[in-house]
């Protein structure tokens, strides 16, 4: 055991005890775990695994610091009621902002901040990281740094459209559905669950097969596949809101169907669609990913986050790092929207404790 | 309960047309696909003549409506034909396989349900703690992976760093329970930590969305403990959103597996229908699409009746 | 060719023994391996080669003792290309899976040896009438089915007309369209009429459809018992999933040390090399290249790195425009760097091609002067034929080939430097062979290994053939190979072939960038002979009957 495991686990030690002495029961119980945890791991490989906490737990304190600032600086930015809500917004709504903030300017300016093109043949394959590279190269010598940066803008660009046309499609098909009832409502309904009842992964293959890869079959095959989804998400959250009394007035009141979709239906239905919303944000790029498992995802050269880990994924056996890079960009943007998407819930759901 | 008998009935029968509906688009699908089984079949070799003479041999050349009806005519009396390609009974070719998928699902659901709604209570129980936190991450973090990927990273873990479990899965028929069980330990936890979360952190809002209702806060003024308002209180009526989430699951361990059984070797039915697509097996294809949405038909069928015995009002809704 | 089997190499002392005597040692040694030479023997053809007592008796002990096959064990080999949609019918055989099983339960007249030279299998021997247009091949009499009945003349007749006639569905039909008649001359003799002559024939009866399979006794071949007259009988066979085969006693021939064989398919790459390092199979058909180094220093496995006759080609139309011009195919040949395709695509498993459709392990293989990648040379070609600048489109897809594309993109960034604007084209993998090859006038093949020139050539590259994939008709060209063909003087023959060679590089229509390499890894307590034959993964396919454990 070397000293600088030593020392980090007395550090961990000095602040769960204090932590106990004072009473604070936040700090304790986190502490105490990571001690644990600190013990078992140094145990088990030694001072590696210690550097490798330490590293995790520097990462974790920079990244609150971070969002400490980030949203301090959006409070002093934003006035009204974006000021009121962000003061009392958890660090982690502010830390997943700050992400997906970083994530769409790397979007929007890859051009100028990949210091390589997209397919520019930089250095032999697998090159070790540099100066020159800061992640190293891939199986072709490629940069990357310059693919992530470019995947960001062809992965996240690709399921935020995905994403969202199956929400404008699946929500106002289930809200029409939910206002009309009787035979449309049937009818949608049953085209629905037959198009469910086909595994997703399986009618994509058939679809895409049936029409390229092209990127826009790509959108459109993946946003038909979940837009049922959405459908009955909808029509189930919007069943139990068209019985109220309020949406009988506006009827009476004449109302269209337009206007009792969108302004008294779906703002009070909008709490479980926005979970469902960073979900499948998420499981798009994993679809994404499955089908070019099967050798039909969007076309090489063009990178995207889930075919980097395909291409390189053979590598993990051997304890190389490269997949994971990919890997990580994806975990850290799922766990990002879905820190946000908490937040909203939390407000929605009108829980003051 | 007749109310109930009444609903389960008239679910099946639209399951009936449902399933009649999925054979059709299906058919049509595979019709659309670009080339046909005698050209997959003979591949690089194929001339124009021995194409055609396959054709004529497995009677390809027969228009497509007509080939849907004997298709047809041979389900209605229980017959799910031949394999085109390996000349197989469909029946016979999908039995053993299915059985492994259904095996390997329930294995998965039996540690993912209660392990998800745990967390989920857990979770929902100390709300936007370190334990909340943490969890969130974790499970968010497993589903941010390509499941191939989890694959990947349990084997080097699990078999090559530590060998405490088999990489491949190749069960065979006459294999013990407990073998079996460690045989499937590893693609099991990977279709954990697939499913894991989205159970886990439905359950957490289902239960959160109910907490600000007035009855909740009375019991809590009461003075009941948190747990026992989360658990006596909250969970009953958080019942069906959660077992609509947990039935989706399930059919999802079922008919979406394929990536699993080919990163553990595991003889399911999801490979064997990636194969027939490609070879454009019609038959086997549309068996085991037939099976799965049957499948996921019955799932929900009993998600449905579990929520309308878990809620009394819905009982007597109408 | 160099670096192949460095492990296998015999490691006998370099400065006793010139290039000529090792290779007698080679084949003596070999030779010993099979049991066709004792101890004795082998001291006699030790001194003879200039060897001294001791030199010779420690070469024994050390060399052959150690590497003499021993019976038993069960060989578990995890396959790279198995489908659950594969069929025994030998008329179907496409995937790798299929062809392996088929070298292990069934058998073939004639075999590629581990030396790449013809050898007998079901027939023991075989001759031609002058012309080579009639061929009499006499069948082992000790052959036997595994249901215990003689291979007889009756079943090689039915077997070999299965993939022929007017019903015939085989992928094989091509290949026999020159017999006329095929007809048994008593139980042990077959005669095979041919409409022109092949002196190639026997090799032909090599391909992997051509099983030999028990005649029905309505016409036909029962392929569907699983019966054949292999090493190994089939004791459960589930498609896609796994074989398990047990030896068949009465095997005609002599090997199959193991005792059992059992195949797992296992599509994986990941999955496969994971299977090979933990123990869980012993060989593998087939290792991912981006890891193969990683693979390499694992102490326990070795890897079979074995040149092939596999070739990727790149067929250009040479009736249309701007293909029609040889300068302008000689411009594109010269701007591929094929030396960085292999590096970057193959991890280096591959061997540089030189637009010859004959790779160095084929007979009659010329040694023609390397093509090197050259823009200054492309750039003076593309100036004699008219042009400063040239933009083409280039058809592929990723199914054929894994890293099709990204070898098409790195051809399109080497041509910059000589002004050649290639667009790679990424067509569906579904469909690529009816709706692209032979459609498109430049686009991404690849093609099996086939034994011979003759074989080869006249498949893709004859004037009239079906897939002459280049459009390519050079009338000396045609003349060389129908003359070479029926031509049994190997002297006159192999000359016919080098010339036809410097055809197609120089005129031909087709780049031929690289040959592929068959990459296997295996435990290293499985063992096989000096050399591994180089017509399919796994020597040939037929590494069942030929490897044994240490």
């Amino acid at each position: 055991m070397t000293t600088f495991s030593l020392s980090l686990l007395a550090a961990l030690l000095v602040i769960s005890v204090l932590a106990y002495l004072y009473r604070r029961n936040s700090m304790f119980v986190p502490s105490a775990v990571i001690l644990a945890i600190t013990a078992i791991v140094t145990l088990y490989s030694g001072e590696s695994g210690a550097i490798v906490v330490a590293r995790l737990i520097g990462i974790v304190i920079g990244s609150s610091v971070a969002a400490y600032f980030f949203r301090a600086l959006l409070i002093v930015l934003l006035r009204g009621e974006a000021k009121k809500a962000l003061q009392t917004a958890p660090l982690t709504a502010a830390f997943g902002m700050l992400v997906i903030l970083l994530y769409s300017i790397a979007a929007l300016f890859a051009p100028q901040i990949a210091p390589y093109g997209e397919s520019e043949i930089v250095g032999s394959s697998y090159a070790l990281a540099d100066d020159k590279m800061i992640l190293g190269g891939d199986q072709l010598g490629r940069d990357m740094f310059s693919r992530l940066i470019y995947g960001a803008r062809n992965t996240v660009g690709l399921s935020i459209a995905t994403t969202c046309l199956a929400f404008l499609m699946g929500t106002s098909l289930g809200l029409f559905a939910a206002i009309r009832g009787g035979w449309v409502d049937q009818l949608l309904g049953r085209m629905v669950d037959t198009v469910m009842a086909i595994p997703s992964l399986i009618f994509a293959l058939l679809l895409l097969s049936i029409f390229g890869t092209s990127t826009l079959s790509l959108i459109l095959v993946i946003a038909f596949i979940y837009t049922p989804l959405i459908f009955r998400l909808t029509r189930s959250v919007a069943g139990n809101i068209v019985v109220m009394d309020y949406i009988e007035a506006a009827r009476l009141r004449g109302e269209s169907t337009w206007y009792l979709m969108r302004k008294e239906i779906l703002p009070n239905a909008l709490a479980p669609l926005i979970a469902e919303f960073g979900l499948r944000f998420c499981f798009v790029f994993l679809l994404v990913a499955g089908l070019s498992f099967l050798g039909l995802g969007i076309q090489p050269p063009t990178a995207d986050w889930g075919s980097m880990v395909r291409e390189n994924a053979t590598l993990i056996s051997y304890g190389e790092y490269i997949p994971l890079i990919p890997a990580a960009a994806i975990a850290l943007l799922t766990v990002s929207v879905n820190f946000v998407v908490d937040w909203m819930l939390y407000r929605s759901s009108g829980l003051k404790v | 309960m007749n109310d109930l008998v009444a609903i389960v009935v008239k679910r099946l029968g639209f399951g009936l047309v449902t399933l009649l509906a999925v054979s059709i688009i299906i058919f049509g699908a595979v019709e659309l696909l670009p080339g046909d089984l005698a050209q997959a079949v003979l591949g690089q070799g194929a001339t124009e003549e021995t194409v055609r003479e396959l054709r004529a041999q497995l009677g390809l050349d027969r228009s497509p409506p007509e080939r849907y009806l004997a298709w047809l005519g041979g389900v209605f009396q229980g017959d799910f034909g031949q394999s085109l390609a390996s000349k197989k009974d469909v029946a016979s070719l999908i039995g053993p396989r299915f059985s492994n998928t259904l095996f390997l699902a329930l294995y998965a659901a039996a540690i993912a349900v209660p392990l998800a709604m745990f967390l989920g209570i857990a979770a929902a129980l100390y709300r936007n703690s370190w334990f909340d936190r943490a969890t969130n991450v974790g499970t968010l973090t497993a589903i941010s992976s390509p499941e191939f990927f989890v694959g990947y990273i349990l084997i080097l873990f699990l078999a090559i760093k530590n060998p405490w479990f088999p990489a491949l899965s190749n069960v065979t028929p006459d294999m013990a329970f407990t073998e079996r069980l460690n045989r499937l330990f590893l693609p099991a936890m990977t279709m954990v930590l697939v499913v894991t979360a989205h159970m886990m952190r439905m359950t957490r809002a289902a239960i959160i969305n109910l907490l600000a209702s007035p009855y909740i806060e009375m019991a809590r003024l009461k003075g009941v403990p948190q747990y026992k308002v989360i658990v006596k209180h909250a969970l009953p009526n958080a019942w069906a959103p959660i077992i609509n989430v947990v039935a989706l699951n399930l059919a999802y361990l079922i008919t979406g597996v394929v990536l699993v059984e080919v990163v553990f070797v595991y003889p399911g039915i999801g490979q064997l229908l990636v194969d027939s697509v490609t070879k454009r097996d019609f038959p086997v294809v549309q068996a085991c699409c037939l099976i799965f949405a049957a499948t996921y038909i019955l799932l929900n069928l009993a998600a449905d009746v579990g929520a309308i015995v878990s809620n009394p009002r819905l009982r007597h809704r109408k | 060719m160099k670096e192949r089997n460095e492990s296998t190499k015999i490691r006998s002392d370099p400065k006793v023994m010139n290039n000529k005597e090792k290779q007698i040692f080679e084949e003596i040694v070999r030779d010993s391996q099979k049991h066709k030479v004792t101890r004795r023997e082998f001291m006699q053809f030790s001194m003879a080669a200039g060897l001294t007592m001791a030199a010779g008796a420690s070469l024994w002990t050390n060399e052959v003792a150690a590497s003499t096959p021993k019976r038993g064990g069960t060989f578990r080999i995890g396959l790279h290309d198995g489908n659950t949609t594969d069929s025994l019918d030998p008329a179907t055989y496409q995937s790798v899976g299929q062809i392996q099983i088929a070298h292990t339960y069934s058998a073939y007249l004639t075999e590629i040896t581990a030396n790449n030279k013809l050898g007998p299998d079901v027939a023991d021997s075989w001759e031609a009438n002058p012309t080579a247009t009639q061929w009499i091949f006499k069948l082992n009499p000790n052959a036997t089915f595994h249901n215990g009945n003689k291979v007889t003349a009756k079943d090689v007749v039915a077997s070999l007309n299965y993939h022929r006639g007017e019903e015939a569905t085989s992928a094989a039909k091509a290949l026999l369209s020159t017999v006329t008649e095929i007809r048994a001359d008593g139980d042990g003799t077959v005669v095979v009429d041919l409409s022109s002559g092949v002196a190639d024939f026997p090799w032909l009866m090599t391909d992997y459809h051509l099983t030999i399979l028990p005649a029905k006794d309505g016409g036909g071949v029962d392929w569907e018992s699983g019966i054949g007259c292999g090493p190994y009988k089939i004791v459960n066979h589930e498609a896609g999933v796994s074989t398990e085969l047990t030896r068949h006693d009465g095997w005609h021939r002599e090997g199959a040390y193991f005792d059992e064989v059992r195949f797992t398919v296992i599509n994986d790459p990941n999955a496969r090399q994971t299977a090979l390092m933990t123990g869980d199979v012993d060989s593998i058909t087939s290792t991912d290249l981006k890891t193969l180094a990683l693979l390499q220093r694992n102490p326990d496995i070795a890897i079979d790195n074995t040149p092939s006759g596999s070739a990727i080609t790149l067929p250009m139309f040479c009736d249309q425009a701007p293909f029609d011009n040889v300068d302008v195919r000689l411009a594109l040949k010269y701007s591929i760097n094929r030396q960085e395709i292999i590096d970057k695509i193959m991890f280096g498993t591959g061997t540089v091609g030189n637009d010859v459709h004959v790779s160095p392990n084929m007979p009659y293989y010329a040694e023609l002067e390397q093509r090197p990648y050259d823009p200054d040379q492309a750039k003076f070609h593309l100036k004699k034929a008219g042009m400063d600048k040239l933009s083409v489109n280039l058809s592929a897809t990723d199914s054929v080939y894994p890293g099709a594309v990204d070898m098409c993109v790195l051809f399109s960034e080497s041509a910059k430097a000589s002004g050649i604007d290639i667009n790679v084209v990424r067509e569906p993998s579904d469909g690529y062979w009816s709706n692209v090859w032979l459609q498109k006038p430049f686009c991404f093949v690849k093609w099996g290994a086939r034994p011979t020139p003759d074989n080869m050539l006249s498949l893709a590259y004859a004037a009239d053939a079906a897939w002459n994939e280049s459009h390519w008709k050079n009338p000396r060209f045609n003349e060389l190979l129908v003359a070479a063909r029926a031509e049994l003087d190997e002297a006159k023959r192999s000359e016919m072939y080098h010339e036809a060679q410097m055809l197609c590089k120089d005129d031909g229509g087709t780049i031929i960038p690289a040959f592929v390499n068959f990459v296997c890894a295996r435990r290293k307590n499985v063992m096989h002979g000096p050399s591994v034959a180089s017509s399919w993964e796994n020597d040939g396919a037929r590494a069942a009957h030929r490897w044994w454990f240490a």
